[in-house]
């Protein structure tokens, strides 16, 4: 189970890294398997955010590696982020255009068919506002297009930083259904969030930062 | 995982997406040639209406005008997408940095280069140059925009970090851009006078494939710096 693990996951090795002169994350490691969501929790400022974006790959790591099925991401960094779903504290929206503008060009570039974003869109409560800008969204509205960006990726990594900020009880319900469905479908998902993470489907792991 | 889109695909739909911006946005877009056009009136007003004295600065006055005004957009060529965060997307998009980051260059000369391109033979015009010398005029703001927005390009990246870093940007473009104003005003220069343009025309073209190699390069290096 662990070698599969190593070969089909995402794993860190004793990751290190320093925010200016803070020595945040200090020897580090993890592995997500097929299936299962990563809980990252802790309180702010412990290097939630730094660690997830060491994992997308937008740190390098003072020390340490990163594994993606086996193999350093540094390897072919391409085909991993191919692969992954990176959701950060902006939600990468251009406030002039609408949401489906906004997600048709993102599933063109991930190489998904532009019928389904606004399936996808429906599915995240935003069928009101399909052809809106996003400017005169509200922020629960935005965060859940960006997410619905996520889901549409169709990647098998999600790596999610704070995903429920400014959602509702509904939103976050939403969201959790996605994940269940993603990690029942062999999906892995690395979570930062200061609420619980509570999918029907697929095994959660709590890990606390600190 | 699902098939990766091509690389044509994926760089048009960058160079669209810009542009579909860029026109929501006109008011923003269309600065550039505001300026140029402003610049290319006040100097018969200041100077003399005068053809012949005209026609004597009409190159360099053209081409410090143009230079000057494409340096005005360039500084919002990332820092929109840096802010919102879709610059990050871009890195993690898993196609080449550089191959985005052309398409997202030439979108922005589409917007701020090419309309120069297209308003300089009434600036020409205006400024007493001879209808002959029309077509070496574009031709060598053709080639010279070009460059100004690939090398400047680079510069955008680079100072992603800085809060309007919009002086900082010329400072950095300027002297990068020297020879192709010199090459750019002498090509002009000579078309006016009526005399063959080739060769500063050539060296503008070679400058222009130079910069469109290798600025794209420095530009995906700045960038992953810029959304570390």
């Amino acid at each position: 189970m662990q070698d599969s693990g190593r070969q089909t996951g995402l794993e860190a090795r004793s990751v290190h890294a320093w925010r200016g002169d803070r020595h945040v994350i200090r020897g580090l490691s993890l592995r997500v398997t097929p299936g299962h969501c990563l809980h990252l929790a802790g309180p702010n400022g412990v290097g939630k955010t730094t660690l997830i974006r060491i994992l997308a790959g937008l740190i390098r790591p003072e020390d340490g590696s990163v594994l993606w099925r086996g193999e350093a991401v540094g390897h072919d960094p391409d085909a991993f982020h191919a692969d992954t779903a990176f959701l950060g504290h902006d939600n990468a929206l251009k406030a002039d255009l609408s949401p489906l503008e906004n997600l048709a060009f993102w599933s063109a570039l991930a190489g998904r068919p532009a019928a389904a974003v606004a399936a996808t869109l429906g599915a995240f409560g935003l069928q009101a506002c399909l052809g809106l800008p996003v400017r005169v969204l509200s922020a629960g509205q935005k965060r859940r297009v960006a997410l619905a960006r996520v889901a549409l990726s169709g990647a098998s990594l999600w790596l999610l930083d704070e995903p429920f900020t400014n959602l509702d009880t509904g939103g976050i319900r939403l969201v959790e259904a996605q994940l269940a469905q993603h990690l029942a479908a062999g999906g892995m998902a690395v979570v930062a969030a200061h609420q619980p993470v509570t999918p029907d489907q697929g095994e959660v792991r709590r890990m606390e930062l600190s | 995982m699902t098939a990766r889109p091509g690389l044509w695909r994926v760089g048009m739909a960058v160079y669209a997406r810009d542009l579909r911006l860029a026109f929501r946005r006109w008011e923003q877009a269309v600065q550039p040639v505001v300026f140029l056009l402003m610049v290319a009136t006040l100097f018969p007003l200041a100077l003399s209406p005068e053809a012949a004295q005209l026609r004597g600065v009409a190159a360099g006055v053209l081409w410090v005008a143009a230079l000057l005004a494409s340096l005005l957009a360039l500084e919002f060529l990332f820092r929109a997408d840096h802010e919102d965060g879709s610059l990050e997307q871009l890195v993690l998009s898993g196609h080449p940095l550089g191959w985005l980051s052309i398409f997202k260059v030439l979108a922005h000369w589409t917007i701020s280069g090419l309309p120069l391109v297209l308003v300089s033979p009434v600036v020409a015009t205006s400024l007493a140059v001879p209808a002959s010398a029309l077509a070496v005029v574009m031709l060598s703001l053709l080639l010279g925009t070009g460059v100004l927005s690939f090398v400047g390009g680079a510069a955008a990246a680079l100072t992603l970090g800085v809060k309007r870093g919009g002086v900082l940007v010329s400072v950095l473009t300027l002297p990068l851009v020297m020879p192709a104003l010199i090459f750019g005003a002498q090509a002009a220069d000579l078309a006016i006078m009526g005399e063959s343009a080739r060769g500063p025309l050539l060296l503008l073209l070679a400058l222009l494939v130079l910069s469109v190699s290798l600025a794209p390069l420095a530009i995906a290096a700045a960038l992953r710096i810029g959304v570390e």
